[in-house]
C-alpha cells in the first residue's frame, strides 16, 4: 500500500493507543513508541505495529505511538485505520475469522 | 436450548476500553456499535475495532450482536464486509422500514457468506424500528427473513417521527404493543428500547416492570449498572415458580393416572396455563444455571 | 518522728524507702493557673531549640507519623531544621511516607538521612529509591510489625515528632479540637500515640495551642517532653479530604456486589459479626452492599476496625455497627465522628495489630476486605512494587489483618488496562498466600485450597469460582505475556512479615538499554 500523507487515529484514553504514520520514501518501519507498560509490553507492541503495517504491504514509514494499554487487536485496529487513512484509501481487505 | 435476550449491552464500538470489557457485566447479548454512537470520522476506526475485537477477543456465551449503519448511506454495506467475516451472532439493521429493508440487507450477507467460505444463513439478524412507517410495517418485517431472531423498538427517532418527546411511555404504547404483537406472531423476540436515564434507577425499574407486563423479552440497556436489575425483574418469583411446578406435577399426575383431564385446588388446568407454567419454569432453569462460564 | 523512729524504720523489712528520710519541700509556686500555663510550660520558641534540647546527634533514628497523608506539612519542615543545623546519617522510621515527601530526595543526597523504616513510599521518591538513590535498604513494616517493633525495642526512637491538630502547652495533643470546630482535624492519632509513648523524646508540633487541658487527648503530656507551634501542620485539603465518595465505576462495583455475596455465604455474616474494610474504590462499594443485606437480614455488625471512613459512620450512626475502633480516619466525616460519637473511639498501632498482643484488635476480625497490585497462582499479595517492579505502594496493616481475620478477602479487577493483576509469580511477596482466602475478581472468584469449609459454601450459594490458575490464564490471555522485569543486584527493600522476619527483598529496577 502506498503511503501518500499523514494518517492518525487512536486516543490517549485507557486502552487505547494514538497512532501517527507519516510516509517516507526509505528507511524502513521506524516506530517512536512511548507507553503506560513499556517494561512488560514494549517489545510486543513492536511487533503488532511492525506486522500489522507489513500485512499492508507498507514497507517505510514513521509511526510515533502513544499507548495507554491497548490489547493486541486494539492496536492492529488502529494501525490498520491509520494507514488506510494515510494512503487515502478504502480498498479494504478483510480476512474471515477461523 | 434458547438464547436469553432479558439484556442488550449497548458498546459504543470506538471505545476500545468498553469493547473489552463488555463481557465482565453479564448481560445476555453485547450489541457493538457502528452507527449513532460512532462520529462520523470515525466510521472506519469502529469498524476496524469491532472486527478486530470480535476476531481475537473471547465473549462466551453471550450473542454477539453489530449494529450496522443504514445501508442507503454506502457505510453499511462497508460495515457488512468487514463484519460479517468476525462471524458476529446477529447483525443489527437500524432504522427498518419495510421488508424489502431486510432483504436488501440479507442479500449482502449471503453474498459475503457466500464468498468468504462462511456457512450461508449463519449469520442472524435483528431489526431495529425507529419511525412510524416502521411500526406499521412490524409485522411484514418480522417475516421477512428467516434470519430475523427479533425485532427491537428504537424509541430515540421514533419519538421525533412522531413529533413528540420521550415522556412516561404513552408515546411509545402503540409502537410497543405493535412490536410485540408482530414478534408474536412471527414467532420471533420483542426487544424494548434504552433508557436513558442512568441515575433513575426507579423510573428504570418502573420501565422493565412495564414491559415485561406487556410481554417483552428483554431490552438494551446503555449502562452496566442497569443489567442487575432488569435481570431481577425478569426471574420469575419464588411463589410463581412454585406454582408453575404446582402446575406440571398436577399434569403429570393425571398423565400417569390415565385422566385426560388434570385440576389444581379445584381449577381445571387448561392448555394455556400449562404452556405458561413450562415457559416460566423454562426461563428460571436457563437463568439459573446459566453455567458458570470458561473463556 | 524521733531520731530513733528514722533509725527503726530504714531497718524495717519490706518497708520500702530508698530515698532516706524527709527533707523539706521547696516553696509553694502561686502564681494562678492561668500565669502558669503562660510561663512554665513545655512549648519552646522555635524547633530548633527543641532539637538542641532533645540532644539529637548524628546517626539517631527519628520518627513521624502519617496521619496527615498527603497533606503533611511536618516531615518536610523538621527534615529543613535538621540539615540546616548540619545533623547528619539520621535513619528516618515513619509510619508512612507519601507522594508529598519527594524533598527527602536531596536530603538523602546530601547525607541527611541515610536509612529509612516506613510502612510504604510512593510517588518521586519511590521511583528514585526503586532507581537505587539509597545506599542502604529501606525496611519495610506493616503497621502491626512496625507496633511489634517499637514495643519490643527492637526500632528504637530517639526522638519522634508528631504532628497534631490541636496541643495545649504541657503536650496533651489530639486528632481534633473540642475547643475549636474550625481547625483542621485527622481524626485518629493511633501510630503516633504509641510513638510518644516509647520514644526517648517526644517533639509536638501544632498550630492550634488551646488552653489546658487539652481533653480528650490522644497523647498525654505525660508522653511528651516539647511543644512546639507551627505556622501550619498541614494543607488541609490535602489532610481533611471530604467525604470518600461512593464509586459508580460498574467494574468496582461488580466486584464488590461479588465480595458482598461472598461474604454473605461464608459463614461470616451473622448478627454480631466484626469486620474491617480497606479505602479502594471496591472495598467502600462493597460496605454498601453489605449494608443492604443486613438491613434486610436485620443483621448487627459488633465493630469495624481500621482505618475508618464516612461509609463505616453512616452505618454506625444508622444503628448498624455497635462500635468503631479506629487507628487511622480517612476522611473529615470520620474525623467528626471520632469527636462526636462516644462509641467511636481511637486505638493506637499496638492494640491494633501488634504480633506482640494476642488480644489484638485484628484477630477479633471474622474478615477483611483487602486490595491487591498483584496476587499469584500461590495466593500469596504484593501491595508495594507495582508489574514495573518500581516501588508505589504501602503495606499498610494487610498482613496483620490477613493473618488476624477468620476469613481475609482481596477484591481486585482482573486487569488493569493491560496490566494483569493475577499472575504467576508476585514481584514482591508482602502477604503469604497461606493466610490469604479469598480473591475476588470482576471476572471470578477463587478460593485457597486450604479452605476448602469456603468452597463448598461459595459452591452451594451459586458463586462464580474458578480456580486461580485459570483467573491466571485467563489474564493472560487477554493481554499477552508481559516481559519479565530487569532487576540490578542491589537490593533496595527489605520486606519483614508482620513478625518482623524478612520475607522478601526489593531489587533495584535496570532500565538501562
Amino acid at each position: 500500500m502506498q503511503l501518500i500523507k499523514n494518517g492518525i487515529c487512536g486516543t490517549m484514553e485507557s486502552s487505547d493507543i494514538m497512532i501517527r504514520i507519516e510516509p517516507r520514501d526509505n528507511g524502513g518501519i521506524e516506530i517512536q513508541l512511548s507507553s503506560s507498560v513499556m517494561q512488560q509490553f514494549g517489545k510486543q507492541i513492536e511487533k503488532v505495529i511492525r506486522e500489522t503495517l507489513t500485512d499492508l504491504d507498507v514497507v517505510n514509514a514513521f509511526v510515533k505511538a502513544d499507548d495507554k494499554g491497548a490489547l493486541d487487536c486494539t492496536i492492529r485496529a488502529r494501525v490498520n485505520t491509520a494507514a488506510y487513512r494515510a494512503a487515502e484509501s478504502t480498498d479494504y481487505v478483510w480476512r474471515t475469522k477461523e | 436450548m434458547k438464547q436469553l435476550r432479558r439484556s442488550m449491552l449497548f458498546v459504543p464500538g470506538n471505545n476500545p476500553g468498553m469493547v473489552r470489557d463488555a463481557y465482565i457485566y453479564g448481560s445476555d447479548s453485547i450489541m457493538f456499535d457502528l452507527e449513532d454512537s460512532v462520529s462520523i470520522n470515525e466510521k472506519d476506526s469502529a469498524r476496524f475495532l469491532v472486527y478486530q475485537a470480535l476476531s481475537s477477543l473471547r465473549y462466551g456465551k453471550k450473542e454477539r450482536v453489530v449494529r450496522i449503519n443504514d445501508l442507503t448511506t454506502g457505510l453499511g454495506i462497508k460495515d457488512l464486509e468487514a463484519i460479517v467475516r468476525a462471524k458476529p451472532d446477529v447483525i443489527r439493521l437500524p432504522k427498518t422500514e419495510t421488508a424489502q429493508d431486510v432483504i436488501d440487507c440479507e442479500r449482502e450477507i449471503a453474498r459475503i457468506e457466500s464468498e468468504a467460505g462462511i456457512e450461508v444463513g449463519s449469520t442472524h439478524m435483528m431489526a431495529a424500528i425507529e419511525s412510524a412507517r416502521g411500526v406499521l410495517n412490524a409485522y411484514d418485517i418480522a417475516v421477512s427473513s428467516k434470519r430475523l431472531i427479533g425485532i427491537a423498538l428504537g424509541a430515540e427517532d421514533y419519538v421525533t417521527d412522531l413529533k413528540t418527546t420521550r415522556s412516561d411511555g404513552t408515546e411509545l404504547f402503540f409502537a410497543r404493543n405493535m412490536i410485540l404483537n408482530a414478534a408474536r406472531a412471527a414467532g420471533i423476540d420483542a426487544i424494548d428500547t434504552v433508557y436513558s436515564d442512568i441515575n433513575n434507577e426507579e423510573g428504570f425499574i418502573a420501565e422493565v416492570r412495564l414491559i415485561k407486563k406487556l410481554g417483552f423479552d428483554g431490552k438494551s440497556v446503555i449502562n452496566p449498572r442497569q443489567i442487575p436489575p432488569l435481570h431481577k425483574e425478569f426471574m420469575p418469583s419464588e411463589k410463581d415458580l412454585q406454582k408453575a411446578k404446582a402446575i406440571l406435577a398436577a399434569i403429570a399426575e393425571a398423565n400417569a393416572k390415565g385422566s385426560g383431564v388434570a385440576s389444581l385446588k379445584g381449577k381445571m388446568i387448561d392448555k394455556p396455563v400449562v404452556i405458561r407454567a413450562e415457559r416460566l419454569l423454562e426461563l428460571a432453569q436457563l437463568a439459573y444455571s446459566m453455567p458458570v462460564e470458561e473463556i | 518522728m524521733d531520731k530513733l523512729e528514722y533509725e527503726r524504720v530504714i531497718e524495717m523489712k519490706k518497708v520500702s524507702a530508698p530515698r532516706g528520710n524527709f527533707n523539706g519541700t521547696s516553696a509553694k509556686e502561686t502564681e494562678t493557673f492561668f500565669e502558669r500555663m503562660h510561663s512554665k510550660n513545655r512549648v519552646l520558641p522555635s524547633l530548633k531549640d527543641a532539637i538542641i534540647k532533645s540532644g539529637l546527634k548524628d546517626g539517631m533514628t527519628i520518627s513521624f507519623h502519617h496521619h496527615f497523608r498527603n497533606g503533611d506539612h511536618i516531615i518536610n519542615y523538621v527534615m529543613d531544621v535538621i540539615a540546616e543545623m548540619g545533623i547528619k546519617d539520621l535513619t528516618i522510621a515513619a509510619s508512612s511516607l507519601t507522594d508529598i515527601h519527594a524533598p527527602l530526595i536531596e536530603h538523602i543526597k546530601n547525607g541527611v538521612v541515610t536509612h529509612i523504616e516506613t510502612s510504604g513510599l510512593r510517588g518521586e521518591l519511590a521511583d528514585a529509591i526503586s532507581h537505587g538513590l539509597m545506599e542502604s535498604p529501606i525496611t519495610f513494616r506493616s503497621h502491626g510489625g512496625r507496633a511489634a517493633a517499637i514495643e519490643s525495642g527492637e526500632l528504637h526512637i530517639d526522638v519522634a515528632f508528631l504532628g497534631a491538630p490541636s496541643c495545649d502547652p504541657y503536650g496533651n495533643a489530639n486528632g481534633y479540637s473540642r475547643d475549636d470546630d474550625n481547625a483542621t482535624m485527622c481524626g485518629s492519632l493511633g501510630y503516633a500515640r504509641l510513638d510518644a509513648m516509647y520514644a526517648d523524646t517526644t517533639i509536638i508540633l501544632t498550630d492550634h495551642l488551646v488552653r489546658f487541658p487539652n481533653a480528650p487527648f490522644a497523647i498525654p503530656e505525660s508522653n511528651v517532653d516539647y511543644v512546639v507551634f507551627v505556622d501550619s501542620i498541614g494543607d488541609p485539603k490535602g489532610l481533611m479530604s471530604g467525604a470518600t465518595r461512593y464509586t459508580k465505576n460498574p467494574k468496582e462495583l461488580l466486584i464488590a456486589k461479588t465480595a458482598a455475596d461472598v461474604i454473605e455465604a461464608s459463614g461470616y455474616f451473622y448478627d454480631g459479626f466484626s469486620m474491617q474494610m480497606g479505602s479502594g474504590g471496591a472495598s467502600l462499594a462493597t460496605a454498601r452492599f453489605i449494608r443492604e443485606k443486613m438491613e434486610a437480614k436485620n443483621i448487627h455488625c459488633r465493630f469495624a476496625l481500621g482505618g475508618i471512613t464516612g461509609q463505616i459512620v453512616e452505618m454506625h450512626e444508622a444503628g448498624l455497627i455497635d462500635r468503631i475502633l479506629d487507628v487511622q480516619s480517612f476522611d473529615l466525616i470520620a474525623a467528626n465522628s471520632l469527636k462526636n460519637n462516644r462509641y467511636h473511639i481511637q486505638i493506637n498501632a499496638s492494640y491494633y495489630a501488634s504480633y506482640l498482643n494476642r488480644g489484638a484488635a485484628v484477630n477479633q476480625l471474622d474478615f477483611v476486605i483487602l486490595s491487591a497490585l498483584e496476587i499469584d497462582t500461590e495466593f500469596n499479595v504484593n501491595v508495594l512494587t507495582g508489574s514495573d517492579g518500581v516501588i508505589r505502594g504501602a503495606i499498610g496493616g494487610h498482613p496483620d489483618t490477613a493473618e488476624g481475620a477468620s476469613m481475609s478477602v482481596v477484591v481486585c479487577p482482573l486487569t488493569r488496562g493491560r496490566i494483569p493483576t493475577v499472575v504467576k509469580k508476585v514481584n514482591t511477596v508482602v502477604t503469604p498466600g497461606r493466610v490469604v482466602d479469598v480473591v475476588v475478581t470482576d471476572q471470578g472468584i477463587a478460593v485457597n485450597p486450604n479452605r476448602p469449609d469456603l468452597y463448598k459454601k461459595f459452591q452451594d450459594a451459586g458463586l462464580p469460582l474458578f480456580t486461580i490458575e485459570q483467573l491466571e490464564e485467563r489474564a493472560e490471555r487477554i493481554v499477552g505475556t508481559p516481559e519479565p522485569i530487569k532487576y540490578k543486584d542491589r537490593i533496595v527493600g527489605v520486606v519483614l512479615y508482620r513478625d518482623n522476619t524478612v520475607i522478601d527483598t526489593i531489587h533495584q529496577v535496570d532500565d538501562d538499554e
